[in-house]
Formats: structure tokens, C-alpha cells, sequence
């Protein structure tokens, strides 16, 4: 396969995370988005690494994987934080952080 | 020998660092006393010991600049270069000036312990009273317009600290804010009117900078002295200088603030409002004779003003029942005599006045001073009378002050007063309506010293029983003493050569006055019949206004009742002092407050600044009422217009 199928699916799944991201209103699945973003980057950085064969995009997917899951654990904990306070997690109602 | 000239100014400057910084600390007056006069007195020595060697070395030798450091120094190199040094100048006149600054300063500091024994403000008042000096001994010393403006300005803060030194204290003005004035308001006064002056005195500095391209003494009067009689220039730098005159030294138009200034205590009007601070405007028009030598517009202006000072303040004082008020007005009036001789060109006798002024003007306060003191506050001289039996001291001293004033041979007055009646007679730019003003001027100042005189001191007492008038403390008389010594013998030293008298004076500082006599070049009047008769008659008025005066307020005391219900409007007139105060009121005082208060506070400050500043505020107020909607504390509105904006950068780059 070229790098191009790789990186359609790769920006596939990234537009998919975006339009979750900004479109869904259940934080968790808002937060299951973001990883789908995160990990569609991850691809792209894999393509891009056995296609210019340099292990360094490698070497950065394991960057992201770790730092994703250090994010999964904060992001989790907060909204298990979240709705421990309001007894939901629709991010609609989460809005007291304004003027 | 001069290098340590600086030691004269260095002493008060000292005494006003330590009692303005550690004074309030000290609960002990007499060591805040003894600090805040000795540092004057130790000034007063090492001027003396200059002033004995001077004496010794030939007339030329006895000027001296001492340059300490370089004050100001811009431009150098081009054309405008302006450079200004704090330096020094001792010579004839200034050495002079500084003997009467620090020696009657030092007995007016040493009289202060006396009088302001008990004052909570103690210390404050010495600090005062030293930086006093020190500004005033920088005016007198200076070598240059800008140092010797640096003292003037620190004389009238000073003059304007001193004047409101009890600030809280009611005083009556006789005029402006009747009933609530306080001694502040005096003060305010003062500074005031003499911010018109000094703006005139800075004008005319520019004005000798432009024309003269610096500022220094040496090098304007040197540069001076090749310009033509008439000038243009010179007539305008001569009378804007004059008009800083006119404020510091209480001529018309400006001599309003005298009075006032009464409300300070007494050794300030002393030291201050007689004595010192405001002869410096007589001193100034001497150090600029060469400039005023060269502009007879201006000397005749100077001549006008000082007689009609002279006459004016003096009728005033005839009916005034305060007595520092009186003393105050005597005060204008002698000072009018003093620019009278300027005018007319007799520098040396204006000087000479000033001189024998300061010992017997001085004096008269300090007299009236124990009076005060000794009436408990009580100013009135309505209700005093008798007190010779009480102050026997006092009245001894204020009568030969008194019999000085009124030019009475052999007393100092005398030969200062006749040399500048006889030069305002015979001098080029005398006339004999100047001279006519100055002998009745002189024969007013003998009846109202005398009214004075009687109506404080002799006489039955008028005051009630339950004040009992005792003679000052020691500090206080022997400063009265010497002053009285000095009152009797200080005019010797210019008897003039009718006399058959050297004339030390004049020809002391004759070195100083050569450059503007060489350019007035007069012809020495040699002693002739005139002089003597002029001379019997100035005495002879002199004698019959201290006989009126004893006779009508010792004897015939409903003579002055008569001639108040006979004239009057002019009682009336004279009471009001020319309704002065009340025109300028009128004219200045009150158009500017209501244009302040009318156009510059509701309509420039409140509309137009205050509307702008509050304006803009509130513009960006309501902008910022609409713009808030924006942060809706939704997070995927923020990650909307964040993936808009990477969006929009994306676009660009691809597409640019």
C-alpha cells in the first residue's frame, strides 16, 4: 500500500475526532474523540516513518501513546469529578467558567 | 582668606539639616536655642573676621569669587551655552549685607528663645529661622542671577512658613475672609503676591540671558557697561527686575502682603518683614546699579514709586491701633525711601539706609515684641498705655528706636535719611517734588512713631486689672540693648562731608557703584548753604511731627477724637488703608476665582477633561458588554472557533 491510503485513513479518522469533539455533548465520549484524534496522528506519524525509513516518527508515536494515557487518566479523573458535583456529564451544563 | 568665605553659608545650613532632622527629637529648648542661634552667630564671626581683613587690603583687592562646583552646564561649546556655578562673591556689598543678615539675625535668634519659650513648635521654628538665613545669605552672596534667585525663592517660602507658622490661629485681615481667616491665609497672601514678583524678576533674567548671553554678575555688568545710556533691552530687563522688587521688597502695587504679614510671631516680622528678606529688592537694584544706570526710565520709575510708597504707607500708619500694623506700614514706608535713593541714584545712601534701618526697624519689632509678650497677645495699642513703669527696658530702647526713625540727630536715622533727602534734592534724577514727598513722609513717620510711642508706653494704662505687664526675660532686653547701641551709633560710620564726616560708608562701597556712576557721570555737589537748610528744615519737620504726635495723644487726646469726626471720609479712607486690599479683591481676586470656578473647574475640568477621561472609560465599557457574550464558559465553543482558526491559517498557507 502508498502512503496516501494511510494518510486518507489517518485524516479520516482525525475529522472524525474534530467533529466529535466539537459536536457530541457526553464529555466522555467528547474525551473517547480526542483520543481518536490522537491516535489518527499516531498513524500518520507511522506511515511517515516506515515510508521515509526513519525509526525517529516512531519514537514519537510511543511520546504520544505515553502522554496520551497520562491525559487519560487526568481527563477520566476529572470527569468522574465532574459528575460527582453535578450528577451529570452533559458539557452544556458545564459552563460556569465565564464572566 | 576668602576660601572660607563658604563657612558663612555652611553654618545655618547645618543647623537647619540637624534641628529639621533631629530637633523634634530634642525636648531640651535651651540646646535647640543655643544650636539654632549659634550656628547663625558662627556665621556672624567668620563674616566679621572677613569683613576686619578687608579692611586691611586695598579697595580693589577686596573682591573675591570662590567657586564651589558647576551647577548647571548645557550647550557647551555653541552660542547658548548656558553655565552656572555655585559660587560666592564677597565684596563691599555683599560683605555688608551678610554683617546685617547674621548679626541681627543673630540677635533676633537669640530674642526668639526668649519669646517663643513654651511653644510646642520650638524647634520647628529655628529650623525654620536657620533656613532662613542660609537662603538669605545665598541671595546676598551670590555670583550669579541664578543663585541669587535660588535664595530669593527660598526667602519667601521661608518668609511663607514663618508667616503661617501658628497656622491654625484666627487673624483678623481687616479684609478678605472676615472672621475666618487664619494665619494661613496671611501666608498664602504673601507667597502669592510675591509670585507676581518673582515672575518678573524671571523674565528679566531670560531677558539678561538673551541679551547678555549669561548670567553671571561679573560677566553681564562687564558686558554692560559698553552699552549705550537708553537701551531698549535694558529698560525692560531694569523694570521687570523692579517688579520683582516691588514684591519682595513691599512697594506699590505690591505691597499688600506686608501687613499681613504680622500674623507670624514677632521675631519673624523682625528678622524677616523688616530687617532682611524685604531689603532684598533694595540690595538687587544696587547689585544691578550698572543696569539701572542705563536705563533713566526705569530710575525714574524707581524714584516715583519708592516717595509715593514712602507717603502712602506712612499716612496709612497713622491711624492704624495695631501695633505691629504700624510697624509694618513704617516699614513699607521706610523701604520706599530706600528705592527713592536708588532712583535718584544715591546707591550708597540706599544702602546706608538699609543699613540703619535694619538696626532700628528691627528693634521697633522686637520692642513691640516684649510688648506683646508682655500684654499677653494683646495688639491693640488702644488698650495699652503706661507700660513704661512695667518695661523700663523696653521703653528706653523702643524710644531711641523710635527717635532713629524719626531723624533726629545724632541718631542713626538721621544721616541715612537726610543723605537720601539731600540726594533726591540735588541729584540729576532727583527733583524737588521727590524731596518734598520725603521730607513729609519723614515728618508723618516722626507723628506716628510718636503716637505710637504714647499711646503704648506712656499715658495712663487702658487695660484691665486683670493683666499685670512684666519686663521680658534676659534673652530677650539684652538684644534689645545692643540693638539700641547700634540704633544710636550706626549712622557714624556715613556721616556725610557737610558734616565733617568721612563718609566710610560711601566710600566703601564706592568700588562696587563705580561702574554706574561712570555711566551717570555726575558732578559732586560740593557742601553749600542749601544743603544745611535743607537739612535744619528735614529736622525741624522731623521735630514738630514728634511734638504733635506726644502733644495730640498725651495731652490733648480729644484732638485725635476732633479730627476723626471732622474728616471722615478720610479716616475712613486712611483706616481701610485706600481700600487697597478691597479694590485688588474686587479687580483680581475675585474675577479669578469665579473664572476658576465658573470656566476652569465646571467647564474645562469637570466637562472637557473629567468628560473625556470618563468617557473613554465608558465607551470601553459598553464595548466590552457586547464583546463578553463571547466567553460563554461552554469549552467546544472556545474548541469551535479554535478549529475555525487553524482552519482559516490552513487555507492561507495552502492558498497564498
Amino acid at each position: 500500500m502508498d502512503i496516501q491510503s494511510y494518510l486518507l485513513l489517518s485524516a479520516t479518522t482525525f475529522i472524525i475526532g474534530v467533529v466529535g469533539v466539537l459536536s457530541r455533548r457526553n464529555a466522555i465520549i467528547v474525551f473517547m474523540s480526542i483520543e481518536l484524534m490522537l491516535n489518527s496522528v499516531n498513524l500518520s506519524l507511522v506511515a511517515f516513518s516506515a515510508y521515509l525509513g526513519d525509526v525517529r516518527g516512531q519514537m514519537l508515536v510511543f511520546f504520544v501513546m505515553t502522554v496520551a494515557a497520562a491525559e487519560a487518566a487526568v481527563g477520566l479523573a476529572i470527569i468522574i469529578a465532574l459528575f460527582r458535583r453535578k450528577q451529570t456529564v452533559n458539557l452544556d451544563d458545564i459552563n460556569i467558567l465565564k464572566w | 582668606m576668602f576660601s572660607y568665605s563658604p563657612l558663612i553659608i555652611l553654618f545655618p545650613l547645618l543647623g537647619f539639616l540637624f534641628l529639621g532632622l533631629v530637633g523634634w527629637r530634642l525636648k531640651n529648648e535651651k540646646l535647640i536655642g543655643i544650636i539654632g542661634s549659634g550656628t547663625v552667630g558662627l556665621s556672624f564671626l567668620v563674616a566679621a573676621l572677613l569683613f576686619v581683613q578687608m579692611l586691611g587690603l586695598q579697595p580693589e583687592e577686596r573682591k573675591h569669587i570662590v567657586q564651589l562646583f558647576t551647577w548647571i552646564s548645557t550647550f557647551t561649546g555653541t552660542p547658548s551655552s548656558l553655565s552656572v556655578s555655585v559660587a560666592y562673591q564677597v565684596d563691599q556689598l555683599s560683605i555688608l549685607m551678610t554683617l546685617i543678615v547674621t548679626g541681627v539675625g543673630f540677635l533676633i535668634h537669640v530674642y526668639s528663645i526668649g519669646y517663643m519659650h513654651g511653644d510646642p513648635g520650638f524647634s520647628r521654628f529655628f529650623t525654620y529661622m536657620n533656613l532662613f538665613i542660609f537662603a538669605m545669605l545665598n541671595l546676598v552672596l551670590a555670583d550669579n542671577f541664578l543663585l541669587m534667585f535660588l535664595g530669593w525663592e527660598g526667602v519667601g517660602l521661608c518668609s511663607y512658613l514663618l508667616i503661617g507658622f501658628w497656622f491654625d490661629r484666627k487673624f483678623d485681615t481687616g479684609g478678605y475672609k472676615p472672621g475666618t481667616a487664619t494665619t494661613s491665609d496671611a501666608a498664602k497672601k504673601a507667597f502669592i503676591v510675591n509670585r507676581i514678583g518673582d515672575f518678573g524678576f524671571l523674565i528679566g533674567m531670560l531677558l539678561i540671558f538673551m541679551h547678555f548671553g549669561s548670567l553671571n554678575f561679573e560677566t553681564v555688568f562687564g558686558r554692560a557697561t559698553v552699552l549705550s545710556v537708553g537701551d531698549k533691552t535694558v529698560v525692560w530687563i531694569t523694570l521687570l527686575l523692579f517688579l520683582g522688587a516691588t514684591g519682595k521688597s513691599a512697594q506699590i502695587p505690591l505691597y499688600v502682603w506686608l501687613p499681613d504679614a504680622m500674623a507670624g510671631p514677632t521675631p519673624v516680622s523682625a528678622l524677616i518683614h523688616a530687617a532682611t528678606m524685604v531689603t532684598a529688592g533694595v540690595y538687587m537694584v544696587a547689585r544691578c546699579s550698572v543696569l539701572y544706570a542705563l536705563a533713566p526710565a526705569t530710575m525714574q520709575v524707581v524714584a516715583i514709586i519708592g516717595a509715593l510708597t514712602a507717603v502712602m504707607a506712612a499716612t496709612i500708619g497713622l491711624v492704624q491701633n495695631d501695633i505691629k500694623k504700624v510697624l509694618a506700614y513704617s516699614t513699607v514706608s521706610q523701604l520706599g525711601y530706600m528705592f527713592l535713593a536708588m532712583g535718584v541714584a544715591a546707591f550708597a545712601a540706599g544702602i546706608f539706609h538699609l543699613l540703619t534701618h535694619a538696626f532700628f526697624k528691627a528693634l521697633l519689632f522686637l520692642g513691640s515684641g516684649a510688648v506683646i509678650h508682655a500684654m499677653h497677645d494683646e495688639q491693640d495699642i488702644q488698650k495699652m498705655g503706661g507700660l513704661r513703669q512695667h518695661l523700663p527696658t523696653t521703653y528706653k530702647t523702643f524710644l531711641i528706636a523710635a527717635i532713629a526713625i524719626s531723624g533726629i540727630p545724632p541718631f542713626s536715622g538721621f544721616f541715612s535719611k537726610d543723605e537720601i533727602l539731600w540726594k533726591a534734592f540735588s541729584s540729576e534724577y532727583g527733583s524737588i517734588v521727590l524731596w518734598a514727598l520725603g521730607v513729609f513722609g519723614a515728618g508723618l513717620t516722626a507723628f506716628y512713631m510718636f503716637r505710637l510711642v504714647s499711646l503704648t508706653f506712656e499715658g495712663e494704662g487702658r487695660y484691665g486689672h486683670d493683666v499685670h505687664p512684666h519686663e521680658a526675660p534676659k534673652t530677650m532686653t539684652i538684644p534689645l540693648v545692643i540693638l539700641a547701641l547700634f540704633s544710636v551709633v550706626g549712622g557714624f560710620v556715613g556721616i556725610p562731608e557737610s558734616l565733617l564726616g568721612g563718609n566710610a560708608i560711601e566710600q566703601w562701597l564706592e568700588p562696587v557703584f563705580a561702574p554706574a556712576n561712570d555711566k551717570l557721570s555726575f558732578f559732586p555737589h560740593a557742601a553749600d548753604v542749601t544743603e544745611y537748610l535743607l537739612m535744619a528744615l528735614s529736622v525741624g519737620i522731623a521735630a514738630a511731627g514728634i511734638y504733635l504726635g506726644r502733644m495730640v495723644y498725651l495731652r490733648r487726646a480729644e484732638l485725635a477724637e476732633h479730627w476723626k469726626m471732622r474728616f471722615p471720609k478720610i479716616y475712613a479712607m486712611l483706616f481701610n488703608k485706600y481700600y487697597v486690599d478691597e479694590a485688588y479683591d474686587a479687580a483680581i481676586v475675585t474675577p479669578t476665582v469665579k473664572v476658576s470656578e465658573t470656566i476652569l473647574w465646571k467647564g474645562v475640568d469637570v466637562a472637557v477633561i473629567d468628560g473625556l477621561v470618563n468617557g473613554s472609560a465608558k465607551l470601553i465599557a459598553s464595548v466590552a458588554q457586547g464583546i463578553r457574550r463571547v466567553q460563554t464558559g461552554i469549552a467546544q465553543h472556545y474548541a469551535t472557533i479554535f478549529v475555525g482558526g487553524i482552519l482559516v491559517i490552513l487555507i492561507w498557507l495552502i492558498f497564498k
